[in-house]
């Protein structure tokens, strides 16, 4: 009797302290997601600020008088004297056209290294890795005198090339792992019920590989959308052709003071990329899943 | 791609039909080459390996040249050709105290950002990995979300945070008790007037946007671990402590090598949070070896010779750290 009242006392205690810890544990993530999440949340809560609540003795989360005044400024394109569409069709259309290239591109490549044993195929791999490693300030040098000299400078086209060739290495990396993961079998079932290779790569590859595409060419469009470099360099004085990056920076360049409408500019910029990875994560997650129990 | 009925890759059965008697077209004809002598990979693999060397590889071979040469604003526009000027480029470098100072920031502002984002990511992915399912999911997504933030606006972000005046930080630190570092003298500290504030800045936004990779890519190693191993270690009265260094670290051990790498060389050439910290090309006393070699080929007077010269060395650095990253990598088995 009293063995077993005792046993379950202490079988209380370590209840309890279990208890506690996990409690501490999760005190502990909401710190991690807090300090993740609060330069956005400032970034966005400055955004609907008037200007006389920037500058206060005592800063507030929220805004007293929330505010559109900010975003109507940046939309209008008060400041720098163009609407801020105009910037975000440019960077649209550079990031979507070299997502596109780069994945085609990588697809090709993807498949030749995931399916095929050949020569160079080491060679070709650790190329890839070192490329991915070369300082891109450095190497925009050579591009600026080259590009200037093939007309491709204040170009929309120039970039396209440039952010295509700098996903290739790291979607290339990543695809291979979903080519190599889809099962020889229905390959060699399909050659056998007569399938040429145009009809397995249309039917049994690609809807297999998908799923991979939607994952590398995430991380192409992070690289592609948020490049910083290039862009400054090759874009140069052609206001009209900046893309958001560019815009961000010479917005706050130029109205140092202005935080509503930098703080604007810049959700603008950054909200719709977040929102995107926040709806695609569910998917990236499903599309990992569904790989390993195919895999 | 597609083996024989037989299993002999690369011998081709002439299908048996109506045209086996007919001579074969040139399009048939070129299949079988291409079958015969296995060139289907190589095929593929030309367009990667056009655009690769062609935006990549070349440019890089040209910086290697320029460096050796009198490349100003007079040969790019043509005016004057360009001469090549022997290691006149590099003995400029040696001798110039700028170089040595950019040289300076680059490698101790790495020396700080790496190990801060390793152990402060490494501690976020313990964290995950014990925390329930629902709270580590919601944790690491809102975590991905500052990845996810663009250098230039997590940059721009922090510089608001940190502004001198109506700035949350300089705000907080002021009301942080003194023996904590607080205190009134905090307010109105300009964080961009000089290197060592403008540095620590950009410490912060190098640690904020790259914690949640290393958290996630250590997340990952540690679902790879045996529960039971640090269950046994646990009943033989084992601290978190020494669990970490006797069992978790030795067996990520590949993991850390290749983060670590990593680290160094983005943190080394660490740009576009620099460039907008430190007001663009404005502060030459707060230029990292990067925004120098920027500065020298981008500001008026344009010496590009001279800055690929720097880019070289940029270059050359970088890729001994790379180096040791890709032994690191194939010893992990990556290129399987």
């Amino acid at each position: 009797m009293t063995s077993a009242a005792l046993s379950s006392g202490r079988r209380r205690r370590r209840w309890l302290t279990r208890r506690a810890r996990r409690a501490g544990l999760n005190l502990l993530g909401l710190l991690v997601a807090l300090i993740a999440l609060f330069p956005i949340f400032w970034m966005v809560s400055t955004a609907f600020k008037p200007a006389t609540e920037w500058y206060t003795l005592t800063p507030h989360p929220l805004p007293a008088h929330p505010t559109l005044g900010n975003f109507r400024a940046v939309i209008n394109g008060s400041v720098v004297g163009i609407p801020y569409w105009n910037f975000l069709k440019n960077s649209l259309f550079v990031t979507v056209t070299a997502v596109v290239a780069s994945s085609l591109i990588a697809l090709l490549a993807a498949i030749a290294v995931g399916r095929f044993r050949f020569r160079f195929r080491t060679t070709y791999l650790i190329m890839l890795l070192i490329v991915q490693m070369l300082p891109q300030q450095a190497l925009v040098i050579a591009l600026f005198i080259d590009f200037r000299s093939l007309s491709l400078l204040d170009s929309l086209v120039g970039l396209i090339l440039v952010y295509t060739a700098f996903a290739l290495p790291i979607t290339i990396w990543m695809l291979r792992n979903f080519v190599a993961a889809v099962p020889r079998e229905l390959q060699e079932a399909a050659a056998i019920d007569g399938a040429g290779p145009m009809r397995i790569f249309w039917r049994i590859l690609l809807p297999l590989v998908a799923p991979g595409l939607v994952a590398t060419s995430v991380f192409a469009f992070v690289f592609a959308y948020n490049e910083f470099i290039f862009a400054l360099t090759f874009l140069g004085t052609d206001t009209a052709k900046f893309t958001l990056p560019i815009y961000v920076q010479y917005f706050y360049g130029r109205n140092g003071a202005d935080w509503g409408a930098i703080m604007a500019a810049s959700t603008l910029f950054t909200v719709p990329v977040l929102v995107f990875f926040l709806l695609i994560q569910r998917r990236l997650r499903a599309g990992l899943v569904a790989g390993a129990v195919k895999g | 791609m597609v083996r024989t009925v037989s299993g002999q890759p690369g011998r081709v059965r002439v299908p048996a039909g109506p045209s086996s008697g007919a001579p074969l077209s040139f399009r048939q004809r070129g299949a079988i080459f291409i079958r015969r002598h296995r060139l289907v990979p190589y095929l593929l693999l030309i367009p990667s390996v056009l655009v690769i060397a062609a935006l990549i590889l070349w440019p890089t071979v040209q910086i290697a040249e320029f460096s050796f040469q009198n490349y100003g604003l007079s040969q790019l526009v043509g005016s004057s050709p360009t001469q090549w000027v022997g290691f006149a480029n590099y003995a400029q470098i040696v001798h110039d105290p700028e170089f040595w100072l950019s040289l300076r920031l680059s490698v101790l502002s790495a020396a700080v950002m790496v190990p801060l984002t390793l152990i402060v990511g490494t501690l976020v992915g313990l964290l995950l990995s014990r925390l329930g399912r629902k709270m580590a999911a919601f944790v690491s997504s809102v975590s991905v979300l500052a990845w996810a933030t663009p250098a230039v606006s997590a940059s721009v972000i922090f510089v608001w945070l940190a502004t001198p005046d109506g700035g949350v930080v300089d705000w907080f630190l002021t009301k942080v008790p003194t023996w904590l570092g607080g205190g009134a003298h905090w307010a109105g500290f300009s964080w961009t007037n000089a290197a060592l504030p403008a540095y620590t800045l950009a410490t912060a936004v190098v640690v904020w946007t790259s914690f949640p990779f290393i958290a996630i890519s250590v997340l990952a190693g540690l679902r790879t671990i045996p529960g039971e191993l640090f269950e046994s270690a646990r009943v033989d009265g084992c601290g978190p402590w020494r669990m970490f260094w006797r069992i978790t670290y030795p067996l990520l051990r590949p993991i850390f090598q290749v983060l670590f790498l990593l680290s160094v060389i983005w943190d080394f050439g660490v740009f576009t949070q620099v460039y907008v910290i430190i007001g663009e090309l404005g502060q030459r006393d707060e230029y990292n070896l990067g925004i120098y070699e920027y500065a020298t080929a981008f500001t008026m007077p344009p010496a590009y010779g001279l800055a690929s010269a720097l880019a070289f060395i940029l270059t050359v650095i970088l890729l001994i750290i790379t180096v040791g990253y890709v032994r690191a990598s194939v010893r992990e088995g990556a290129l399987q």
